[in-house]
């Protein structure tokens, strides 16, 4: 069992005939990705790279069985089209677009309070990377050859940065399960925590590295989860010691704007929850592998 | 984005919130002929920038009458205010408003926020008005009255009256000060922004309930949506440089240090920017070419950085993802052809054909030093300064 998806997991592209979604449903197959179909209002009943094109989700799933989809929607359509995918019995679905209004964040997750805890898909991202099972499936848009496989789970909020601690454990020998973007947006679908939660439950991981940055409260917060509920070790950056307070530092969610969220103060009070703390981007990798030893000696 | 006051009391008047009667002034004679029209004894002239803070910079003048009403806006128009939002800088006055003066009874503050915790509305009251919120939650913690507001259903009387009561003010006033609570709400939620303060919220001496001054922010996600919001964005409140980068698709943010940043991803830019500060150096700017880094991006990129003068080295850091070492190497190398730059420039690539992109940076006749780790990188860039 692996965190979200493996490698029988059948997947829908949504926005599957447009440029982006086109290249990376592509790119997904190569890795060795289940793509079954995708879903284009309008061009239902065509053929696209091999694969059929639905005008729904809920026609797409009732056709293939997928429970996964990744978007490639414009932001304008994108909360729509998570709605849909959760309405039509998706149970992860990734998206990937960045620009998402954050009213229309709020609205999808109001929408999915009406599934019990059971029937209730798991949205990753927006403004995210994907998800990566390292020799099992991606359902994302990163690099797959970067990532080895092995037992740490990655979380993070950039994409590449995840991929600089990826390639650093990669060159110290040290292998990934799975590796999740959630995304840079101040409202998004899974939070490190609930991440953090299915890592804890994941028997293909031993430690988790969680790739934080300033702004928002989730970072801490998976941190006081770690210290209640977690035996595996966490080990976490945060990117951002010299972002002025009060300006978004590109990602639409890093922007300090109340106290705990600048870089050092989220450092010291995950120190608090004892999580392990790689001092600087460069050393994601050694604290990990270091991390790793701790629990074997 | 940020607008003016003047904007912001135009959109909550639309929502219900009274404000004091005002109009905006581009010149001194225009000033003048505004407070005439007013009519009154005492007017206020209201520098307009985006910045709190404007009344201890001198940017908030009180006025006798319509001829000093002239003079102040004579004073403040061209000037640069500096106050201790702005950086040493400071940001024009282009424009002042120009108010009726109130007799203030009482100063309230009122503020709304997105919560990122419970992802929802949170509006923040107190009676300490006139303080900037951060003061008053460490001077008088007590007095402030928080409201988590459900946004599928949206803001209820009697949450806005709970908050009114929690003011402590004439109860004759209740339901006129939940009508401006909710009106504020309204305004949050239906333009799409992510902050609404009125900063004081003002009691009169009449009686009445005033948005003395107000600041909005809205997302700038949904601006697509929001035109009549999106026109009032002031290009002069921004840093030029800054200005350039958004209108050409780049996230760039101008900081004090000196060494220039050309980076994919903002994660990976702000932890560059870390290892630099680490490096015992200090970051020019943050600027995030998009995870793709397209060859036409990097040579905006290079533009742009030439721009700012206080560089005097330059970090190219890009992990290539979905693209590839080798065409990032090829955006750099016309980059160089186009743009002459006069600083050292270190550079790292990571990635995907890591190989061939240095071999294509290594045979063009840029000069340039390589690195191989963000550490690395960020201790040549350092290095790099002393020379």
């Amino acid at each position: 069992m692996t965190v979200l998806i493996d490698k029988n997991t059948k997947i829908l592209i949504q926005g599957f005939t447009g440029k982006m979604g086109s290249f990376h449903a592509e790119e997904m197959i190569k890795y060795g990705s289940n793509i079954v179909g995708g879903v284009t209002p309008g061009k239902g009943g065509l053929k696209h790279l091999n694969l059929p094109v639905f005008n729904t989700v809920k026609e797409a799933v009732n056709q293939t069985g997928a429970s996964a989809s990744i978007l490639f929607v414009p932001p304008a359509f994108a909360a729509d089209s998570a709605m849909e995918a959760a309405d039509a019995g998706i149970k992860t679905c990734v998206a990937i677009v960045d620009g998402i209004p954050s009213h229309d964040m709020i609205k999808i997750k109001r929408y999915m309070r009406r599934y019990s805890r059971i029937e209730k898909m798991t949205l990753i991202g927006p403004n995210c990377a994907g998800v990566i099972s390292p020799g099992k499936a991606m359902l994302g848009i990163m690099p797959g050859h970067i990532y080895k496989e092995g037992r740490v789970g990655i979380i993070g909020r950039s994409g590449t940065l995840g991929y600089e601690a990826a390639q650093q454990l990669k060159n110290l020998n040290i292998g990934v399960s799975t590796s999740v973007g959630i995304g840079g947006d101040p409202i998004n679908g899974s939070s490190f925590k609930d991440i953090l939660e299915k890592f804890e439950k994941d028997e293909e991981t031993d430690a988790v590295l969680m790739i934080g940055e300033i702004g928002g409260p989730q970072e801490v917060a998976a941190g006081k989860f770690a210290k209640e509920n977690m035996k595996k070790p966490v080990i976490a950056y945060i990117a951002g010691l010299t972002a002025p307070k009060g300006r978004v530092m590109g990602h639409a969610g890093a922007i300090v704007s109340a106290y705990g969220e600048s870089a050092v103060e989220k450092v010291e009070l995950l120190k608090e929850c004892g999580v392990t703390i790689s001092k600087n981007p460069s050393v994601m990798g050694e604290t990990v592998k270091a991390a790793l030893n701790g629990k074997t000696s | 984005m940020d607008i003016h006051e003047y904007q912001a009391k135009k959109i909550l008047s639309g929502f219900g919130v009274t404000i004091p009667r005002g109009g905006i002034a581009y010149s001194p004679e225009n000033a003048e002929n505004k407070a005439r029209e007013l009519g009154g004894s005492k007017w206020v002239v209201k520098a307009q920038v985006h910045s709190g803070a404007r009344g201890k910079a001198g940017g908030i003048v009180l006025c006798n009458s319509p001829l000093e009403v002239a003079q102040a806006t004579d004073k403040l128009l061209g000037k640069k205010l500096v106050t201790n939002q702005t950086g040493p800088i400071g940001k024009i006055i282009n424009r002042v408003y120009i108010e009726e003066a109130t007799d203030i009874k009482k100063e309230l503050y009122l503020g709304l926020v997105f919560d990122r915790g419970s992802e929802s509305i949170m509006v923040v009251a107190s009676t300490e008005g006139g303080m900037s919120v951060e003061e008053i939650s460490k001077e008088k913690p007590e007095t402030i009255i928080r409201s988590k507001i459900e946004v599928a259903v949206g803001m209820q009387q009697f949450q806005a009256r709970e908050i009114a009561f929690g003011l402590g003010i004439d109860p004759k006033l209740i339901s006129r000060m939940a009508d401006t609570i909710i009106g504020c709400y309204r305004a949050f939620s239906e333009l799409d922004a992510t902050m609404v303060e009125v900063n004081p919220m003002v009691i009169s001496n009449q009686g009445q309930i005033l948005a003395l001054d107000c600041k909005m922010s809205f997302d700038n996600n949904a601006l697509f949506r929001r035109s009549q919001v999106s026109e009032l964005r002031d290009k002069t409140q921004e840093n030029p440089n800054e200005v350039y980068a958004s209108d050409r698709g780049l996230n760039y943010v101008s900081l004090e240090g000196n060494i220039g940043n050309i980076i994919n991803g903002a994660g990976l830019a702000m932890a560059s920017m870390d290892m630099i500060k680490l490096a015992g150096g200090e970051p020019a700017n943050f600027l995030d070419v998009g995870g793709g880094a397209t060859p036409e991006k990097i040579v905006k990129a290079f533009k742009l950085i030439s721009m700012d003068e206080k560089v005097k080295v330059i970090l190219v850091n890009i992990f290539a993802g979905i693209n590839r070492c080798d065409w990032v190497a090829e955006g750099i190398v016309q980059a160089l052809d186009k743009i002459d730059i006069k600083v050292p420039l270190v550079i790292r690539l990571a990635g995907t054909n890591v190989e061939k992109g240095n071999k294509i940076l290594k045979d063009s006749k840029i000069n340039y030093i390589e690195a191989n780790t963000l550490e690395d990188a960020a201790n040549k860039a350092v290095k790099a300064l002393g020379k």
